[in-house]
């Protein structure tokens, strides 16, 4: 898509940017209006606040594609996701609309909101639909390095939001297409979205320590690019997936499937949440108290690492358990 | 000049699809026949839609939210040209897509249901989109009456209202019961006109098996500028086969060979059949 891009790269002007060189383009929101404040003013009648009705909004959406339209629609992840699933599973996923969900605060990013705002199951439930497509920016330019490609594909996609500030260099964006950020054999790390950033610099660190660890991007879950994952198991020998979502259904669970169905008996040791919500409070506490800070992620792979020498030793079955987080019992976090 | 007659011996037609459908496995026999009135009405004297228009853009959309009746939509559209007639005799076959429930691969079937409380909300993005790229379309949408209890139906409608969207019209098809159940012993509806008036519909309640009343309410569109439509039509489940109409119990229906022969006879006039397959008890 040919598009005169404005100065400010940011979410909002990006897609308005690309809304009015695409009359398709249609941009919905269930009152979140965050990362688009400036779309009313831009899209006139193409920006369309349905208030706090998820589900209509989603019905809507699927009423807009079926004239043409591709509809972008915006609400925290938690709600979008769940309180509107059957909507998405119903009318977007067994249609095969081209409708984007662009899912707010996603993961560690709903900070000090409470379990209720804790989208740390969406990529699980997203899954489930066939068809659906799914992206998990590391930061803001990978968000708007996907976006044009995203919103022209013809298939339904969600979009793990997040426009935080960029760190990182980036490949080209392609769907379905991971990108190595660091190359190395004595770890392969797997993840995606917000903490992919820290992971970098825990990696950095070990680096300058000797240890060189292999930090794959997914940066889409949906198509997963299997080859990365292959390729990392393959060329490493364990693998860490590093993520802000459930042990059930996320990048975990999808790199395991891979793993299986490929053939390949690599030990995978997974950062994620297992079986819990997060402890609710500012992010960069939320990383310390829940082991993702990049101090705490240096520690946590320098240990992978120590159980991956232990394991090409002994032959042993690599113990894949860390020790508990304090306090923070199986559901029942008490902030 | 409308001919009653007709829409008469068309519904007629439909409904005998329906009875048809309902055997090799039985289909939700009592809502098509409730709501079979209705939808032959509307297609042949107030969609502007016709087989040959499927893809025009300023064509009226017709979604049926309580897909469960859909026996009634199959038979308008053959019976309408939209697919041979000879097709519904694939009813259930994994050969076709004639299931319990709409989808789009069905000539004239705009969007597929089965969970209750959808099209609404569907419905209302094609009629704001027909309105935001300056279109004729209106959309009628048709729900069950035990389909009120969802909440996403009273939520669409809050919106509809607030949209403005005066080229939707809601039909309920106010047969009285949900499933098993007379709505008013379950979770009452009414005043539903009421209810419906109060969000912001210009409502009108009819008798929905009455062509005169069924013209009326459509002969004036939008009743009011700048609000949705919502009619109530007051119905009977079954209707047209007066051993069945009003019948709980005979909502869902698998009927035998020879009680669709009795049926068949029964909606032309005979006597009333006496049914011997066992009724059915959905939930």
């Amino acid at each position: 898509m040919t598009v005169a891009v404005t100065n400010d790269r940011t979410y909002s002007r990006l897609l308005g940017d690309l809304a009015l060189a695409d009359p398709r383009l249609v941009v919905l929101t269930a009152e979140n209006r965050a990362a688009i404040r400036d779309l009313p003013e831009r899209l006139g009648d193409r920006f369309i606040d349905v208030g706090i009705c998820e589900q209509t909004m989603i019905g809507m959406a699927a009423g807009f594609a079926l004239r043409g339209r591709i509809p972008v629609v915006h609400a925290l992840a938690t709600f979008l996701t769940l309180r509107a699933f059957e909507f998405i599973r119903d009318d977007v996923g067994i249609a095969g609309l081209p409708v984007k969900l662009i899912g707010g605060v996603p993961g560690f990013l709903s900070e000090a909101n409470g379990p209720t705002h804790q989208a740390i199951d969406d990529l699980a439930v997203m899954r489930a639909i066939p068809g659906m497509q799914i992206f998990c920016p590391a930061d803001e330019s990978e968000l708007l390095a996907g976006l044009p490609d995203v919103l022209t594909s013809p298939a339904p996609t969600y979009v793990r939001f997040n426009a935080s500030a960029t760190r990182l260099h980036h490949a080209p964006f392609e769907l379905g297409r991971a990108e190595v950020l660091c190359d190395g054999h004595d770890l392969g790390i797997l993840a995606a979205g917000l903490l992919v950033p820290y992971v970098k610099e825990a990696c950095d660190i070990l680096s300058g320590e000797g240890i060189h660890a292999r930090l794959v991007n997914l940066r889409t879950i949906a198509p997963v690019d299997e080859e990365a994952i292959v390729e990392a198991a393959t060329r490493c020998h364990v693998l860490v997936v590093v993520e802000d979502h459930l042990l059930v259904g996320g990048i975990y669970q999808l790199v395991c499937e891979v793993l299986v169905r490929r053939g390949l008996s690599v030990p995978v040791l997974p950062f994620g949440l297992d079986a819990r919500w997060f402890r609710p409070a500012l992010l960069p506490d939320v990383l310390d108290y829940e082991g993702f800070s990049v101090a705490k992620l240096s520690e946590r792979l320098r240990r992978a690492h120590r159980h991956r020498i232990a394991a090409s030793r002994s032959a042993e079955v690599v113990d894949v358990h860390f020790e508990p987080l304090p306090s923070v019992s199986n559901g029942r976090s008490t902030p | 000049m409308t001919d009653f007659a007709e829409v008469e011996r068309i519904a007629r037609r439909v409904r005998a699809h329906a009875i048809r459908m309902a055997t090799g496995g039985g289909c939700f026999l009592g809502a098509s026949l409730s709501c079979a009135d209705i939808l032959v009405y509307l297609y042949t004297h107030v969609l502007r839609t016709s087989p040959a228009r499927r893809e025009d853009p300023t064509r009226d959309y017709l979604l049926l939210s309580k897909g469960h009746d859909v026996p009634a939509l199959y038979g308008t559209l053959a019976e309408l040209g939209y697919f041979p007639t000879a097709r519904l005799a694939n009813h259930l076959s994994t050969g076709d897509h004639l299931y319990w429930h709409p989808n789009r691969a069905i000539p004239g079937v705009e969007f597929h249901s089965g969970s209750l409380g959808h099209l609404l909300s569907v419905g209302m993005g094609i009629a704001l989109e027909a309105k935001i790229s300056g279109g004729p379309s209106r959309v009628f949408v048709v729900v069950g009456d035990g389909e009120l209890n969802e909440g996403s139906v009273w939520e669409a409608a809050l919106v509809a209202s607030a949209k403005r969207l005066d080229n939707l019209v809601v039909i309920v098809d106010r047969n009285g019961f949900q499933a098993n159940l007379a709505t008013e012993s379950l979770i009452p509806l009414e005043p539903l006109a009421d209810k419906l008036a109060s969000f912001g519909f210009a409502v009108s309640e009819i008798d929905g098996h009455h062509l005169p009343s069924l013209g009326e309410a459509f002969a004036t569109l939008p009743r009011r500028p700048g609000s949705p439509t919502a009619i109530v039509a007051q119905t009977i489940r079954n209707k047209g086969l007066p051993s069945l109409e009003g019948r709980a119990e005979r909502w869902f229906v698998n009927l035998s060979p020879a009680e669709v022969q009795m049926l068949l006879q029964e909606l032309e006039g005979s006597s009333p059949a006496t049914l011997t397959s066992e009724p059915l008890v959905v939930r």
